[in-house]
């Protein structure tokens, strides 16, 4: 097959430049928005050939590339492994659904005009390959920061609003606090060899205490471009100001590079990971995980809902990720492999549950240009496409079966089932109660999930001007279609996923499932624990039982239907103000987790006139964290500023006092 | 894998979904005895459903699909985790399509897909129900998994049929790890099945309702299917509970006279499981719906005590 | 399992002596502190008496009367004849709320637990597993003193670590000395008896037996 094909690495850079050139080629007529959606078709195109290359590629062996670019001496080097290609899948896969749907999403408007839109999009998607596919960390940087870059832009798409430009803002700096903190790491780990190719690292062999501090650097970079709390708070700003399908892009792909980025460091480039660091990954993995869904449940804003259920689900991959290191830290190569495979899995899922999610609310965007929970409702009689498209994406997300969410949750509660025979002292007490935390935000997924579909789709419209509100295109539909499918497929085939992820942890020194004693409808992920899940029997048998039901009932009763106005207990006169609205839903997490709210409430009086009650949950880190941070910062730079003088004598005296310190330390 | 199990696999079903409702008509009858009232018939929940099949349906006028798919999809999904449990026999075939923790999800579908359709119709009651559901849901949840968590470390699986094998032939002792987690999985059945602590089942006033305010668009033959999956749902939990805490009597061999000396102790099991969940609920209050909480947060300590312990005492 | 019958009876009530530790940690009745303490008296009596019929240790039978008589009997009943003089049946807010007390509880047991293993691979007593439920006792009964406002309810805690106290020795070396228990039974009697004094002096001054008051008495800087 190799003498014939050209190889799978070559084709994916390829795919890659295909896009930087469709970018270009948007450029060129900035202004022709017709060109533009064609663009965005051939983009989908190529994110699907991407998605089919990196499928076909799980299974063949590593290669690797110098390429003829970069300074002199310091050529890109690309390498592609089992690793890459999961993610290159995930880029290729969710970004066919998202251009699809973008092919369609896009009109004139303010802002940036499409053609350029084009080019940052376009940008934005190559330089996440590029990231995935770097062998050295020049290269990396490089990409990563094209990607910081691209989706900086992508997000003030709409620059004329200040709130944008601030949540840009907010998006950019901890965008390079991270980044710096991932430079560092690299610095840390080429061990002395001044060799900054990732074989050199592999090679380098550090040290116990400079590996952890290594460790931690990629920790807090990556963290920071994941959202781990307590660096998550520029997700819940950006999120809700880049328009949809760009969102879509950003949760659903680029916080995995996050998570590619930190794996690639701890199971390849530090080959030896440490227990403890397992241990760290996993609390704050956790802390996240239940941190994002409460404040989830309490948004009234759909997409900052969707950000904050980003955290969540970002919280649950560390979480796996920890597990991961360890089970491998500690010798218990069987959970080990589980956890990592879960990991993925997830990671995957996510991609298209929460693309397929923000398309959504995208669609629910353009056809009420509303975004307020408190002002939609009754949409599923609209645009039955979207609300019976996104119903399953909500479902998925909150992991309930037959759906993809819930097999990567399954395998993560397995291996932290067992956790309790890590054989180390405290660690085995307390990794069992890790699971009531991960089963805590999975239970909570679903009531923000309920509340999300509820809301948004079903009961009355809270507004007159839904009425108005249109279905989706058809370029939309399919986009949706395509990740709903996804999140279907996924869910029904786990045998066959973990089958192809088995491979990518064995070329990271895991060790393969053992997947044979169940068989391709029944998932045993281990052989001596008995354990069985069989998705595709669980959905045949739900079903079959529904027609039975529906037919039992039709055959031996009637089908009379009598409609008439809704009961509600005989109060009379409903109105659409009577429904719950987004706060209210949110009301008992807000009574159960106060502490971790930052709350202001108006309540209104017995004597106003007009009542108005009006809640703001904030987020107490911006109290305790960042806002001290930013006073120190303004007082260290207002301590600077008397260098200040104005008079070029003294900026000359600096110069050269600067210049006789530096010949000085040379001497 | 041969046909004859499969036969007994299906009648095990059909026998769990008809004896669901004469199970909630005991535990009726019992309640009212304890309350010093005339007893309803032990088959007052079947004639129930029957007179609701035959009425015409009245549905909202603004109801969607999702309205009238839901009674059926909470249905399925009861009717599904009846197959799964362990009831009678443990090596009946359809038992390995799930294990214990796939169970929890299978019923939290059914609850998201009740509270959905609670929401669909938009009145205030319903978005309530809705809301109160989940937060009861996802309180118990935790819960429910860490008393299912227990059970497996003591057999060294998930899978709720081996659970039950194992316990049911391992020496006879006193497992304080496991009396803890059988408090705490009774508290989370209370809770789950909108029984007394938590939620009255009798209720029909306004703010105090949860699982009633879910239902109150239904009608007809919806309500019938609505009623009888969570009659279903109240059999269901008494089965898991007897898979873990009382697993003598299934039968451990797929033979169909196995299967039928299952069915005493079975009976016999829900008798006194009947008459228990009566004079729970006789003796004690509702308690107010932020009380809630912290009836379930009781219920995680003992659950997780129970871990600890059985981590420390190897019991 | 293999262990025998009356091993499996010791551990059971080890757990249940946690299990009170905890419901007395969560308890807001003052009343029914003390009650909960006399049933953890009752559960140590029995254990010490299990112990002593298995290891036919003539001292632990005295011991096993000592408990009954001054935990379970005379404890708890001036304890009741306190509160009703005193006329405080409920404690006030906790400083922390429930869930926080119960989490924070955990967490506590999770220590003991982990800080007793490689103590009990030490002791060579057949009880020697339950020493983790003993350190976790006298832990959760320190942290229901801190929690606590009421001076009475303080004391039930006090009284209560004593109880883990004496258990853990019990699982750890099957009894104190005699003469030791002796004396501790002493020290526990005469300072409930100084206490008691104190809460009347106490309410004399500030009219209340909430600790907050004396929180006025250091002094200003």
């Amino acid at each position: 097959m190799t003498d014939v094909l050209p190889s799978p690495l070559s084709l994916c850079l390829a795919v890659l430049l295909a896009w930087l050139t469709i970018g270009v080629v948007g450029i060129s007529r900035p202004n022709n928005l017709r060109l533009t959606r064609q663009l965005f078709a051939i983009g989908a195109a190529c994110g699907a050939a991407l998605a089919v290359i990196a499928a076909l590629s799980l299974t063949t062996p590593t290669e690797q590339y110098v390429l003829a670019l970069g300074l002199p001496d310091l050529p890109f080097h690309v390498r592609r492994d089992a690793l890459s290609s999961v993610f290159l899948f995930l880029l290729g896969a969710a970004s066919a659904g998202i251009s699809t749907f973008a092919a369609g999403y896009f009109r004139e408007g303010q802002g940036t005009p499409p053609g350029l839109l084009c080019l940052e999009y376009h940008a934005f998607l190559a330089s996440m390959g590029f990231v995935v596919l770097a062998d050295d960390a020049y290269m990396f940087m490089v990409a990563w920061e094209a990607m910081a870059l691209s989706s900086y832009f992508l997000v003030t798409t709409q620059h004329r609003i200040p709130e944008i430009r601030s949540a840009g803002f907010i998006y950019l700096l901890i965008a390079h606090l991270g980044a710096i903190a991932i430079l560092l790491s690299f610095g840390l780990l080429q061990g002395g060899s001044w060799q900054f190719t990732f074989d050199a690292m592999r090679e380098a062999r550090l040290d116990p205490i400079p590996a952890s501090f290594a460790f931690l650097l990629a920790l807090i970079g990556f963290g920071a471009k994941a959202g781990l709390v307590p660096l998550h708070v520029w997700l819940p700003e950006a999120h809700p100001a880049a328009p949809s399908p760009v969102s879509a892009l950003m949760s659903g792909v680029m916080l995995k590079t996050a998570l590619y980025g930190i794996t690639r460091v701890a199971f390849d480039l530090l080959a030896e990971p440490i227990w403890w660091w397992g241990l760290v990954a996993l609390g704050i993995g956790l802390f996240t995980a239940v941190f994002g869904v409460i404040f989830a449940a309490v948004q009234s804003d759909m997409k900052r809902l969707l950000a904050y259920s980003s955290i969540e689900n970002v919280g649950i991959l560390f979480t796996g990720f920890g597990l991961a290191i360890i089970f491998k830290g500690v010798g218990m190569p069987a959970l080990a492999a589980i956890a990592f495979a879960a990991m993925l899995y997830h990671a995957t899922n996510h991609a298209f549950m929460k693309s397929l999610l923000f398309l959504g609310t995208g669609a629910v965007l353009h056809a009420t240009g509303e975004r307020n929970l408190g002002r939609l409702g009754g949409l599923i009689h609209r645009m039955p496409w979207v609300a019976w498209l996104t119903l399953v994406g909500a479902l998925a997300i909150a992991s309930l079966p037959p759906l993809n969410g819930f097999v990567s949750e399954w395998l993560l509660l397995q291996s932290l089932l067992f956790s309790y025979e890590v054989p180390r002292p405290f660690v085995h007490m307390l990794l069992p109660l890790g699971a009531a935390l991960l089963a805590l935000a999975a239970a909570l997924a679903a009531y923000v999930m309920v509340k999300f579909y509820g809301v948004i789709f079903l009961g009355q419209p809270r507004e007159s001007t839904l009425h108005r509100a249109h279905d989706a295109g058809w370029l939309e539909r399919i986009g949706l279609i395509w990740l709903a499918l996804g999140c279907v497929m996924f869910g029904l085939f786990p045998t066959f996923v973990l089958g192809c992820l088995s491979n990518v942890g064995e070329q990271l020194g895991f060790s393969g499932l053992e997947l044979e004693t169940g068989s391709w409808w029944l998932l045993v992920p281990l052989a001596d624990r008995e354990a069985s899940y069989a998705p595709l029997i669980f959905l045949g048998t739900a079903t079959l039982l529904v027609i039975l039901t529906i037919y039992g009932v039709r055959r031996f009763y009637h089908q009379r239907v009598r409609l008439g106005p809704a009961w509600g207990c005989g109060f009379g006169e409903f109105s659409a103000r009577m429904q719950d609205t987004a706060e209210g839903f949110g009301q008992p997490i807000r009574h159960l987790f106060k502490p971790f709210f930052d709350m202001k409430r108006d309540l209104p009086t017995p004597f106003d006139t007009e009542p108005r009650y009006r809640v703001v949950v904030g987020d107490r880190l911006w109290q305790l964290l960042y806002v001290p941070l930013g006073r120190l910062v303004q007082l260290a730079a207002n301590s600077v500023a008397w260098l200040q003088q104005g008079r070029i004598a003294s900026y000359l005296l600096y110069s050269f006092v600067t210049l006789i310190a530096l010949l000085a330390l040379m001497l | 894998m041969n046909v004859t199990t499969w036969i007994l696999q299906v009648l095990e079903i059909l026998a769990a979904v008809a004896a669901a409702p004469l199970f909630l008509g005991w535990v009726n009858q019992c309640r009212a005895w304890l309350q010093n009232r005339n007893a309803p018939s032990v088959l007052q929940p079947y004639r129930n459903i029957r007179k609701l099949f035959h009425k015409e349906a009245v549905i909202a006028s603004n109801a969607s699909q999702l309205f009238r798919l839901a009674p059926y999809i909470v249905f399925g999904t009861m009717v599904t985790a009846a197959a799964v449990i362990p009831s009678l026999g443990t090596r009946l075939p359809f038992t390995r399509a799930a294990d214990a923790i796939a169970l929890v999800g299978l019923l939290a579908t059914a609850r998201v897909f009740l509270s959905l359709a609670a929401m669909d119709v938009g009145t205030a009651f319903g978005t309530l129900g809705a809301r109160r559901e989940m937060m009861v849901g996802f309180l118990a949840e935790p819960a429910l998994l860490m008393v299912i968590f227990v059970a497996s470390m003591i057999s060294a699986t998930t899978a709720l049929p081996d659970i039950s094998e194992r316990l049911a032939t391992q020496a006879l002792g006193l497992y304080p790890s496991l009396a803890f987690t059988a408090v705490a999985f009774t508290m989370v059945l209370l809770a789950e099945n909108a029984r007394i602590p938590v939620d009255n089942p009798s209720t029909h006033l306004e703010l105090t309702m949860i699982h009633e305010a879910l239902l109150l668009e239904y009608s007809a033959r919806h309500l019938a299917l609505m009623e009888w999956a969570s009659a279903l749902k109240l059999f269901n939990y008494a089965c898991i509970g007897f898979a873990l805490f009382v697993p003598w009597g299934a039968a451990m061999q797929q033979t169909p006279l196995a299967l039928l000396a299952a069915i005493p102790a079975l009976a016999l099991k829900l008798l006194i499981a009947g008459a228990g969940l009566a004079f729970i609920e006789t003796v004690s209050a509702k308690l107010r719906v932020f009380r809630a909480p912290e009836f379930l947060a009781t219920a995680f300590l003992f659950a997780v005590l129970g871990l600890l312990v059985h981590l420390l005492l190897g019991a | 399992m293999s262990l025998p019958l009356d091993l499996q009876i010791l551990n059971s009530l080890a757990a249940l002596l946690l299990l009170v530790s905890f419901a007395m940690l969560s308890q807001r009745r003052i009343v029914t502190l003390v009650n909960l303490l006399a049933f953890q008296g009752a559960l140590l009596c029995a254990a010490t008496l299990l112990l002593a019929w298995r290891t036919g240790a003539n001292h632990l039978y005295v011991s096993a009367g000592l408990t009954l008589a001054l935990k379970v009997i005379v404890l708890p009943w001036l304890l009741h004849r306190l509160i009703r003089r005193l006329d405080v049946y409920w404690d006030t807010e906790p400083l922390l709320n429930v869930a926080g007390t119960m989490l924070i509880g955990l967490l506590i047991v999770v220590f003991s637990f982990g800080l007793a293993q490689p103590i009990s691979e030490l002791a060579s007593t057949a009880t020697r597993s339950s020493i983790g439920i003993a350190v976790a006792v006298v832990l959760l009964a320190f942290f229901t003193m801190i929690t606590r406002r009421k001076a009475t309810s303080q004391v039930v805690g006090f009284l209560s670590m004593e109880n883990g106290l004496f258990f853990g020795a019990m699982s750890a070396t099957y009894g104190m000395p005699m003469i030791v228990e002796f004396g501790v039974a002493l020290d526990v009697l005469v300072a409930m008896l100084v206490l008691g004094v104190f809460f009347f002096q106490i309410r004399e001054q500030f009219d209340s037996l909430d600790l907050q008051h004396l929180e006025a008495l250091k002094e200003d800087r």
